[in-house]
């Protein structure tokens, strides 16, 4: 079957890893024309092991990778950086910086680390640039498949795992992927999206900062939709229904919501975690400091785009190795939105310009008490004079 | 005779030499022939420039050893670092545009390099080419365009982009001159291939007088829709 072949149905997930390249007659390690058409991207080449090593079957593919001493890398892949995912009452935002850097010099200042895999799925990456970017196509490809052959699209759960089984052949070497997944499960129906609609003009009248309901069985019933897609079916209960209680509602989410708002995190070492918010890199504790100070359920969008980009901005403030612009990407059930790449340079000029104008402020504010003070006072007076 | 590449620091420089003791040296596949590569993309044209010093250690192989390889009438590549490396990847690059010519019956396009590219040096992603690549040439609709490459695949489109042992003196340079980075109040008129070329030249001969792997003479290879054209340039031979 043509789209096989393409395709390479046989050989991905087969593949028990990567192989090492026999000498063949023409000489030593060149690819034949046939193995170059059914390009799998397992197939790596692997340096011959130099030390007495000579007749060695590798059992476990780890102890065989472990063992095999790189060969001295004179130069540093690009690594370093600040991604950030986290998901709120109206989806998913993901944001980085824009800079790659390669040992002390910035390789390039306008790369993109979050890059979209489907209507519904972006990827922030952070590692080494290479390996990001060929591991992000692998799995674009493996989830186009999954879609076509079971005609659903797979969870953001699923794409982890999935991403994480197909990392571990190569743990153990120097491989270093650190992706997080962003995205919005679950089924989408004409109903589901004309219940969107009408949801989010229910949800203007009675917004709060508080969370939303309790489900509650004249709440689903009253709801005909097609799918579960519980952040509708909650949206509407609490406007019928106006006994709340988030913390019920968290954990619904957290442990059983089949649709909704996802952060996943995957690593080269094997880490999987989910959780409401993540970030990665080396000016994440920056990041970190600043959700966890902002961060509400209850967000508005613009609330949480202010909030990510605000992390982001700091984090590049203190960390060397993230800097120059900013991306936001912002998943919804309807899909992925991307704001306009932004230049952090400005608002480091606004941010002073804002502080200049807060210190005369307070100059001013601080002479105005102490010319009330000495109103009074005619030695003072005298003194000046 | 190769100097093993631990007797330079990672920015490819020798390292001061004092004695600290007994040292093991290992054999290492690689060495360091310096080298640096330039391309620019402007509207309609694209500029992939080298140096032609080859250089191992303190001492120079060759004074006409340029860089830049034409791979079809759109597309050249400037490759620096390990000459050995940059040989077999060119090789290995040629023929794949054969085979792509006799299956498909048309050339690649520069795109189609790249990602091609990409895809061979990810393939030796645990013993990599020590090389570092950027393509110069001209898009399906005739534009320049660059892209430029780390050593184990990772790449994207820019619009100049300088590599090699100065890229770290040149790329600043390049930012302020075509990107107009951190310049207030500046016109910024598009870049005609007059003012590309002499901004080429002047790059060269200011990398040329601080790299000691940079110098001898200059090759610029000029793509546009006609077809590509050559110009050589003498450097500091010192």
């Amino acid at each position: 079957m043509a789209l096989q072949d393409v395709c390479g149905f046989l050989d991905t997930l087969d593949d028990t890893g990567p192989c090492t390249y026999p000498p063949n007659e023409m000489g030593y390690m060149w690819r034949t024309a046939s193995e170059f058409d059914r390009d799998s991207a397992f197939h790596f080449l692997f340096p011959p092991q130099q030390c007495s090593r000579k007749n060695r079957v590798p059992t476990l593919f780890s102890s065989t990778f472990s063992s095999l001493s790189p060969h001295q890398q004179p130069f540093q892949l690009s690594h370093g950086t600040t991604t950030l995912g986290f998901i709120f009452q109206d989806g998913v935002i993901a944001a980085a910086d824009t800079r790659a850097s390669c040992k002390g010099l910035i390789c390039c200042p306008t790369s993109q680390k979050i890059m979209p895999i489907h209507s519904h799925l972006v990827v922030n990456t952070s590692g080494s640039g290479a390996d990001c970017m060929l591991w992000e196509r692998i799995l674009t490809r493996e989830m186009r498949l999954y879609q076509l052959r079971h005609r659903k699209r797979l969870s953001i759960n699923g794409a982890a795992k999935l991403l994480s089984m197909m990392l571990h052949p190569f743990k153990g070497t120097n491989v270093c992927v650190a992706a997080t997944l962003c995205g919005w499960d679950g089924e989408e129906t004409r109903e589901t999206l004309n219940s969107c609609m009408e949801i989010a003009e229910v949800k203007e009248a009675v917004e709060q900062d508080t969370g939303v309901s309790t489900i509650s069985d004249s709440a689903l019933s009253s709801v005909k939709m097609a799918s579960v897609n519980e952040q509708e079916i909650l949206k509407d209960a609490y406007a019928l229904n106006p006994a709340v209680s988030d913390q019920n509602t968290k954990n619904v989410l957290s442990f059983g919501g089949r649709s909704g708002p996802r952060v996943c995190y995957v690593c080269s070492d094997g880490l999987q975690l989910k959780g409401e918010i993540i970030s990665v890199g080396s000016g994440s504790p920056y990041a970190y400091a600043v959700l966890d100070d902002g961060w509400r359920w209850g967000m508005t969008v613009d609330e949480a785009v202010a909030l990510a980009r605000e992390a982001v901005f700091r984090a590049t403030h203190w960390d060397a190795y993230s800097g120059n612009n900013v991306d936001l990407f912002h998943i919804t059930a309807h899909g992925w939105r991307r704001r306009d790449r932004e230049d952090l340079k400005e608002e480091y000029y606004r941010e002073r310009e804002r502080k200049r104008k807060k210190i005369k402020e307070r100059e001013k504010e601080r002479q105005k008490r102490e010319g009330d003070e000495l109103g009074e006072g005619d030695i003072y007076s005298v003194h000046c004079g | 005779m190769m100097i093993s590449a631990r007797a330079y620091g990672d920015n490819g420089k020798m390292k001061e030499y004092h004695y600290t003791g007994p040292v093991e040296h290992k054999f290492s596949p690689y060495a360091f022939n310096g080298g640096t590569v330039l391309a620019v993309a402007g509207e309609d044209f694209a500029l992939v420039a080298s140096d032609t010093r080859l250089s191992e250690g303190y001492s120079i192989h060759s004074r006409d050893s340029p860089k830049c390889y034409k791979l079809t009438d759109t597309t050249v590549i400037g490759c620096s670092g390990f000459h050995g490396d940059c040989l077999t990847l060119t090789k290995i690059i040629e023929a794949r545009l054969k085979m792509y010519k006799h299956s498909n019956n048309k050339s690649m396009t520069s795109g189609a390099i790249a990602a091609m590219l990409s895809t061979i040096l990810y393939g030796k992603r645990f013993f990599p080419y020590y090389v570092y690549n950027i393509i110069g040439g001209l898009d399906e609709e005739g534009r320049g365009a660059v892209y430029s490459f780390d050593p184990v695949g990772s790449y994207q489109r820019d619009t100049y982009k300088a590599g090699g042992s100065a890229s770290a003196m040149l790329q600043p340079l390049l930012d302020n001159q075509i990107g107009f980075k951190n310049m207030e109040n500046v016109e910024q008129l598009p870049l005609t291939l007059e003012k590309a070329v002499q901004l080429v030249k002047d790059v060269f001969i200011s990398a040329a007088e601080r790299d000691v792997y940079t110098g001898d003479a200059l090759k610029i290879c000029i793509i546009t829709k006609e077809g590509i054209r050559e110009e050589i340039v003498p450097l500091r031979k010192d």
